[in-house]
């Protein structure tokens, strides 16, 4: 064995040990009780949305307000914590929970494939449905009292392609080209019902009282769920459990009634 | 980067695309023989100064002519509702193509009659004609056999304008082509078909319309003419 090669197997053993002891350090951060450091900190770090409304936004009063605001505050309480929101982007938020900068995700977050690699997940907390909209006295409660009715949609939607499977044959379905087209549509009597996401229903009721819009069926719901770190198993199980009680004593209906303006979907 | 075609995911949805070259069509047809038949009127009124509807058709031409057309289908389709004018997509695309082409029309047919040389019109009165037999044989025919090129053009032209009526949910060709397309994302393939069948649609309506003119506007040919022909009023 020559010098050289010594001190090279000296040098490939510190490395392999750095790197060992980093690895040991990284798996210790992600395998710590993030529930016990959450209780034991007595605060709980929520990424939130704050420019997507109904779901998080600034209120007049600069206040942040919406279900996923409602949502955080509800699980601190459960927690028996304080609440300290952290404003995220659509875009941001998974990188947030990895890097550890907040404990939980609670901003509009679906499920993937994708997603579901690097984060784990609750049970769902939020609906994030496609609705029906409609006069108030029309009497629409599912897909086959559409029966011989007129109905906008946004061609091309997910909720077009979710309300052309269930409607009924003798039903027309009108596709206009967005949104506001079909919202329009509606407002002008164009139609007698429309299919929206409903955010986007509500906020047009908010903008106009030209025709209000009642919520009818969700033809379609892909709902939020709690983002979690991979691996925190008693964090998880705790949050699942808080969506389960508020769900049975009504509090999440009532956040469902207050910012979507609609009952619990009973898919979620 | 070689494009793999699929032409069956557009040809599962051939009778939407048959349906809607049907109604592009349709609406051509009907726009355009109602919309010849105001461009007539109105040519007569402004050419002959008839008060105050060449007043009236002088507004109504710089008001359509000066417009977007998709911006008067949707002033048709959503605004008039509001005012209690309740009329569906097929409706307000047929309304909104009268009145366009009804505009352009008049211009056509009124430099086509102000063309007509004064001596014919004192040449058949002093022949005894009728006012109306007048009108039919000394005004109106020799003034669409001159501008019937230009009609035919502006025909054409409409024709491919309502294709944005889709905006409105009107299932015309264009709509059948964003439907499809938002149904198999072939993109490509879907507008490449219907950009053929716009094409044999404007072909089409090209000869039809080029028939008509030499079986019924063109039918009785003109002398030869052996004075120079006026200069040309207004743009043809």
């Amino acid at each position: 064995m020559t010098f050289a090669h010594a001190r090279r197997r000296t040098f490939t053993r510190a490395l392999l040990a750095t790197g060992a002891l980093a690895a040991a350090m990284l798996c210790s951060t992600a395998h710590a009780d993030a529930l016990a450091s959450i209780q034991k900190a007595g605060v709980v770090q929520v990424a939130i949305p704050q420019d997507f409304p109904p779901f998080g936004s600034l209120g007049t009063d600069l206040t942040l307000q919406g279900y996923d605001i409602d949502m955080a505050r509800l699980v601190a309480q459960e927690l028996g914590v304080k609440v300290e929101l952290v404003a995220v982007t659509s875009t941001n938020r998974v990188p947030f929970l990895t890097t550890g900068k907040a404990h939980l995700v609670i901003s509009s977050l679906g499920k993937n494939a994708e997603r579901a690699k690097v984060i784990d997940f609750t049970q769902a907390y939020a609906p994030f449905p496609k609705s029906v909209y409609g006069p108030k006295e029309m009497a629409i409660k599912a897909p086959a009292d559409l029966a011989g009715k007129t109905i906008g949609v946004t061609r091309g939607s997910t909720e077009d392609l979710a309300l052309t499977k269930v409607a009924p044959a003798s039903a027309t379905i009108k596709r206009y080209e967005d949104n506001n087209a079909t919202a329009q549509s509606y407002l002008t009597g164009q139609v007698q019902l429309v299919t929206l996401g409903n955010i986007v229903a509500n906020a047009v009721n908010e903008r106009t009282k030209l025709r209000q819009m009642d919520a009818k069926f969700a033809v379609e719901d892909t709902p939020c769920y709690i983002g979690v770190a991979k691996g925190e198993a008693a964090l998880l199980q705790k949050l699942d459990a808080i969506i389960a009680k508020a769900k049975a004593d009504g509090r999440l209906n009532a956040m469902s009634q207050r910012w979507m303006k609609m009952p619990l979907p009973a898919s979620l | 980067m070689a494009y793999e075609f699929q032409f069956g995911p557009v040809f599962e949805y051939g009778d939407l695309l048959l349906r809607g070259a049907g109604f592009t069509l349709g609406l051509t047809a009907a726009g355009a023989l109602l919309g010849g038949a105001i461009g007539v009127a109105g040519g007569v009124c402004r050419a002959w100064r008839i008060a105050p509807l060449h007043w009236l058709f002088k507004v109504y031409v710089e008001v359509i002519r000066g417009t977007p057309f998709l911006v008067q289908l949707m002033f048709v389709f959503f605004g008039l509702p509001s005012l209690g004018l309740h009329i569906n997509e097929w409706q307000a695309s047929l309304l909104t193509t009268v009145v366009n082409l009804g505009a352009y029309t008049t211009e056509i047919v009124r430099a086509g009659i102000q063309e007509t040389p004064k001596g014919q019109l004192e040449a058949s009165q002093a022949l005894g004609m009728g006012r109306w037999a007048m009108f039919r044989h000394v005004v109106l025919r020799p003034a669409l056999r001159k501008v019937w090129p230009a009609l035919s053009s502006q025909i054409v032209i409409v024709m491919l304008g309502t294709s944005v009526v889709s905006q409105i949910a009107a299932e015309d060709l264009t709509f059948a082509a964003n439907f499809i397309q938002s149904r198999n994302f072939r993109a490509f393939e879907t507008y490449l078909v219907v950009t053929a069948m716009y094409f044999a649609l404007a072909l089409l309506l090209r000869h039809v319309l080029n028939w008509i003119g030499r079986r019924w506007v063109v039918a009785r040919r003109a002398p030869p003419a052996t004075a120079p022909r006026p200069a040309m009023e207004g743009a043809a």
